[in-house]
C-alpha cells in the first residue's frame, strides 16, 4: 500500500502552517504505511543546507559540530532527533561532503539542496513526525510518505522521500519492475543509488533526466516510456510540485487546488482539514498524465 | 429524518444502526454528516431506507446494497456500491475507480465522472454515468447495463460477456471482443427507461450501443494471438 501526501503553497499566507498541515495529512495516512514514515520540507533557502542522520546521534552530532567548526567557523549544525541539517556555504559543500564520508563513515546524507529538508524514520507516522516536530516547520512546499514496506527492508535507508539532487525528492506508492536494470544504466551514468529501494531508482531517474536538461515536467513525461511498474509518485523540486500516476493507475490519488494550495492525498481523507477544502476543486489525476506546478 | 453525526459517532455504530434497520422499519430516512473520506460507510445495508451522506466517501461506499437507496453529497472513493444487489446508490460528484464492480443487480447513477473499471465484472447491475469514464471499463462484465453519457477511455468492454455498453460521446478505444452493434427499438425503449430513472437529460438515439462479439467465450487456436 503507502500513503502519500504533498501540499505545495501558492501564497505567503500558509506559510508558517505548512508542517501543522503536513503532520495531520501523514497521520491520518498511517493506515496505508504503519512501518516508517518521512517528509521533505523546503523552507527558507539558505545558502546550501545538508540533512544527515545518525544512528547514534548522542556520539556522532557533538563530534560533527565541532569538525564543522574546525572546517569553518560559519557552519551551523541543527539537531533533530536522529537527523541534523547542516547549513554551510555552498562552495564548501562537496569538500566537507567528501571529507564527511571518511570521517564519519555512520554519517548519512538524506538530502542537500538550497530549501530541502528530509527527516525520515522507522515508526508510526505520528511518532515519526513527533521525534522530528514537524508540526513546527514552516515552508513553501513539502511531501511526506508513509511506508508499507514490499521491495525492500523496513529501515530508515528504505523510508521516503528519497533524495538524489540538490533540492529533489521523491516519494513513491506501487512497485517498479524494471529498477535493477535502471539502476546499472544510471551507474553508467555516474548517478549514484545508495538504498536497495526501488523507489529510489525512479529518484535517480528523475535526477539524470533533469541533469541532461529536461524540467520536471519533462523528467516525469521520460519516466512514462522507461519506468515500468506500479507507480503513483510525487515530486519536488525548489520550486516544483509534481504528481505522475502510471497508465494501469491501480494506486490511488486525489488531488485539491485553490487560490492558495495543491495538495495530494492517496486518499480524500488526507485532505479533510486543510483550509477551504469544501470549496477546492477536488480530482483524480488521471493516469500516464503529468501535472506539476513551478513556482 | 434521524440524523447521524460522524463528529460524535463512530463508523461502527452507524453501520450497526443502518444494518439494523428492519424490513417493516419506521424509519426510513437518514442522514449522515461529516463523512470526512471514510471508509466502508453504509455497507450491507438490506432495508429499503434512504440515507443520504452529505459530504464525500472513501472506498467502498454503500458496498453489498439491497433495497436501499443511499445518496452521497460529495464524490466517493474506489469501490462505490461493489457487488450491490439491489436498491439505487447516487453520487452527486465523481466516483472513483472500479464503481459498481461486481453488481448484480440495482442502478448506480454517478453525476460527475467515474473514473478506471468502472463496473468492471459487473452481473446484472445498471449504472449510468452522466459524465466520462476511465480506462478498462465493463471488463469483463457479464449481464447489466451501462450508459455513459460523456466519454469512455481506453479498452472499453474488454473481454465482455453479455453486458449491454451505451456511450454517448467518443470511445477511445474498444477493448478485446467488444464491438459496437447496432441499437433496436428495444434498446432505445431500455435506454430511455433508464436515462429516466437515473433522472438524466439525454436522447436515446444520441446513443451508440457497444457489446460482446462472442468471439473470446471458449478458447479457439485462431484467437491465440488476441488473448
Amino acid at each position: 500500500m503507502c500513503g502519500i501526501v504533498g501540499l505545495f503553497l501558492k501564497t505567503e499566507t500558509l506559510r508558517p502552517r505548512l508542517g501543522g498541515l503536513l503532520t495531520d495529512m501523514l497521520i491520518t495516512m498511517t493506515d496505508r504505511g504503519p512501518d516508517s514514515a518521512g517528509i521533505a520540507v523546503y523552507g527558507a533557502p539558505q545558502d546550501h543546507k545538508l540533512t544527515v542522520q545518525s544512528d547514534t546521534p548522542d556520539t556522532v552530532f557533538p563530534a560533527l559540530e565541532h569538525w564543522l567548526q574546525e572546517q569553518d567557523a560559519t557552519i551551523t549544525l541543527r539537531r533533530l532527533d536522529t537527523h541534523a541539517v547542516v547549513s554551510l556555504p555552498a562552495e564548501r559543500a562537496g569538500a566537507i561532503r567528501a571529507a564527511l564520508a571518511g570521517d564519519f563513515p555512520g554519517l548519512r546524507v538524506m538530502g542537500s539542496g538550497k530549501a530541502m529538508e528530509i527527516f525520515k524514520e522507522v515508526g508510526l507516522p505520528r511518532d515519526v513526525a513527533d521525534r522530528f516536530g514537524l508540526r513546527e516547520m514552516a515552508g513553501s512546499h513539502g511531501i511526506g510518505h508513509t511506508r508499507m514496506a514490499t521491495e525492500s527492508a523496513v529501515t530508515t535507508d528504505g523510508a521516503h522521500p528519497f533524495s538524489t539532487g540538490p533540492d529533489q525528492c521523491l516519494v513513491h506508492n506501487g512497485s517498479l519492475s524494471n529498477h535493477n536494470g535502471l539502476r546499472r544504466t544510471l551507474a553508467r551514468e555516474g548517478i549514484t543509488v545508495s538504498s536497495q529501494n526501488d523507489s529510489e531508482v525512479a529518484a535517480a531517474y528523475l535526477t539524470w533526466k533533469m541533469r541532461e536538461g529536461a524540467n520536471l515536467g519533462q523528467a516525469l513525461e521520460a519516466g512514462l516510456s522507461d519506468l515500468d511498474g506500479f507507480y503513483t509518485f510525487v515530486v519536488g523540486t525548489e520550486t516544483g510540485f509534481g504528481v505522475l500516476r502510471d497508465p494501469v493507475a491501480c494506486k490511488p490519488a486525489v488531488l485539491a487546488e485553490t487560490e492558495d494550495y495543491v495538495a495530494f492525498g492517496s486518499e480524500y481523507r488526507a485532505l479533510v482539514d486543510l483550509p477551504g477544502i469544501d470549496t477546492a476543486r477536488v480530482w483524480e489525476p488521471e493516469p500516464a498524465t503529468v501535472y506539476f506546478w513551478e513556482r | 429524518m434521524q440524523t447521524i453525526d460522524m463528529a460524535t459517532t463512530d463508523l461502527r455504530s452507524l453501520n450497526a444502526m443502518l444494518q439494523g434497520q428492519p424490513q417493516d422499519t419506521n424509519e426510513t430516512a437518514w442522514e449522515v454528516l461529516n463523512p470526512r473520506g471514510a471508509h466502508a460507510l453504509a455497507v450491507g445495508l438490506d432495508a429499503p431506507i434512504a440515507v443520504t451522506v452529505r459530504g464525500s466517501t472513501g472506498y467502498y461506499c454503500a458496498g453489498m446494497n439491497k433495497q436501499a437507496s443511499v445518496t452521497v453529497t460529495g464524490s466517493a472513493g474506489p469501490g462505490v456500491a461493489e457487488n450491490m444487489m439491489s436498491g439505487t446508490v447516487v453520487i452527486d460528484g465523481d466516483a472513483s475507480q472500479y464503481a459498481g464492480a461486481t453488481g448484480h443487480g440495482g442502478l448506480l447513477v454517478v453525476k460527475g465522472n467515474a473514473s478506471s473499471r468502472c463496473g468492471i465484472s459487473m452481473k446484472g447491475i445498471d449504472i449510468v454515468v452522466h459524465g466520462n469514464v476511465g480506462h478498462m471499463s465493463a471488463f469483463m462484465a457479464q449481464k447489466g447495463n451501462l450508459v455513459v453519457l460523456g466519454d469512455a477511455g481506453d479498452a472499453l468492454g474488454d473481454s465482455l460477456y453479455e453486458a449491454r455498453l451505451f456511450v454517448r460521446g467518443s470511445v477511445k478505444s474498444l477493448g478485446a471482443d467488444c464491438v459496437e452493434k447496432e441499437m433496436r427499438p428495444e434498446h432505445l425503449t431500455l435506454l430511455a427507461e433508464l436515462l429516466d430513472r437515473a433522472g438524466a437529460d439525454a436522447r436515446p438515439e444520441e446513443f451508440r450501443r457497444y457489446g460482446s462479439a462472442r468471439q473470446l467465450y471458449h478458447f479457439k487456436v485462431d484467437n491465440a494471438s488476441a488473448y
